[in-house]
């Protein structure tokens, strides 16, 4: 049996690592907080953008734009959306998955677009090559920052140099549910993005039926497309920020209710061995009186 | 309370509602030029060209913001704007406009090249209407 002291041991290192976990939970539930109600905010502006894409596309279904189109390339980009720390439970594993057992995804012609370290190291070493690092942006997602990710992609697509655009990423439910996500971004795919946006109005199409545009359809379209992209890839940084949070402070409910359970059993241990102490000194005390006598 | 020729204008901001009220008029700038609408415009969706949009609310103040890219649906009774880069007034910082201003009109000037100078174009336009903007307030 393990000495009094080593029980002791064990449990105040448990004990202390309880605390952290404990004030990790309390921050990633703060962080979390702010993290939702941005994402709401975003939400709003992404399913608007998508009302209007998807009735210019309805109202133009056959023109053919380069970004409707694949512009015949066979290499992929992919944005990959995680944190930049761990300890998150599954958080950037699932979304990495996403990525690696996709056969659509060979390494070798697959460009990763990071966004969070923790995607990228992983990706790296699984032999994919990184484009582009977006590591610092993670911290605090910009619409600037998803315009510059969304032009930089955008004009490789026009140039030819990739024929398709994903977008990897956590979709936040809510506190206790996070899924990862692979939607395709270019060529634009409609009903990818229905998936992504919630369900709710079933009355635009009527009122949407006669709309006029200015410039006309397709130039429009050239000129939406990109907004459209750029919405989804800010408001997918959004919602992964809030997954994170979500996803930490599960992990650190769960971290801390452990610890609780492995101290509670030392606990017992410890009282264990400190009364089979108490019982060994009486015994011994006893032996040496009748001894004496 | 809303008289009848009011309708409803919503400016929506990717990380904010920006603004959301009834107004008798709405001014701004399209790629095909500058617009006003009234109750009962004929459904159009347009495109933002930087400019300053203004609205004249229905309890008689006119508001005004900088509006540099987005796009505008336009129904009967109803405005929405996705803007992607929208400031009221006071969140301007003018002196760095005109910082800006400053430094796009020399790189116009230096003739860079074609693409450097259209990005040069939008910037010096950028701008111009957030100087404006808050100059007309």
């Amino acid at each position: 049996m393990a000495s009094m002291r080593d029980i002791k041991r064990r449990k105040t290192s448990i004990q202390s690592t309880q605390q952290i976990t404990k004030a990790m939970k309390l921050v990633s539930t703060v962080k979390l907080q702010r993290a939702k109600t941005a994402a709401e905010r975003s939400k709003t502006y992404f399913n608007e953008m998508y009302a209007t894409v998807s009735s210019i596309l309805k109202r133009s279904s056959n023109i053919s734009h380069p970004y409707l189109n694949s512009t015949g390339s066979d290499k992929k980009a992919v944005i990959v959306v995680t944190s930049n720390r761990g300890l998150a439970g599954g958080y950037n594993s699932n979304v990495i998955k996403l990525v690696t057992n996709d056969d659509r995804f060979a390494p070798d012609n697959t460009y990763i677009h990071a966004i969070g370290k923790k995607g990228r190291d992983a990706l790296f070493r699984k032999g994919y090559k990184i484009a582009a690092d977006y590591t610092e942006v993670i911290n605090a997602p910009l619409y600037k920052d998803a315009v510059e990710i969304s032009n930089k992609l955008l004009s490789e697509y026009k140039n030819g140099e990739i024929g398709e655009i994903y977008l990897a990423y956590t979709v936040f439910k809510n506190t206790v549910s996070q899924v990862p996500r692979m939607i395709k971004l270019l060529p634009v795919d409609l009903d990818t993005a229905k998936d992504v946006k919630d369900i709710e109005d079933g009355n635009d199409s009527s009122s949407r039926a006669i709309m006029n545009f200015e410039p006309e359809e397709d130039e429009a379209l050239e000129l939406i497309i990109p907004k459209y992209v750029t919405s989804l890839i800010h408001g997918a940084m959004i919602e992964a920020v809030a997954s994170e949070n979500g996803a930490r402070m599960q992990a650190m409910d769960n971290a801390t209710s452990n610890a609780e359970d492995m101290i509670q059993s030392l606990e017992l241990g410890y009282n264990r061995a400190r009364q089979a102490h108490i019982t060994q000194e009486l015994t011994e005390i006893i032996g040496g009186a009748e001894a004496l006598s | 309370m809303a008289s009848d020729n009011s309708f409803i204008v919503k400016i929506t901001a990717p990380d904010r509602l920006f603004y959301s009220g009834n107004a008798d008029m709405i001014e701004l700038t399209t790629t095909e030029g500058q617009i006003g609408v009234y109750k009962g415009h004929i459904p159009l969706t347009a495109v933002i060209a930087p400019g300053t949009v203004r609205i004249y609310e229905t309890e008689g103040q006119v508001k005004s913001a900088a509006l540099i890219s987005g796009f505008v649906e336009i129904l009967q009774d109803k405005v929405e704007i996705l803007a992607e880069d929208i400031l009221w007034p006071d969140e301007i910082d003018v002196k760095r406009a005109e910082e800006a201003r400053i430094r796009a009109e020399r790189r116009i000037a230096e003739k860079a090249t074609d693409t450097n100078l259209a990005r040069a174009e939008l910037a010096l336009k950028k701008a111009v209407v957030r100087i404006e903007t808050v100059k007309g307030e």
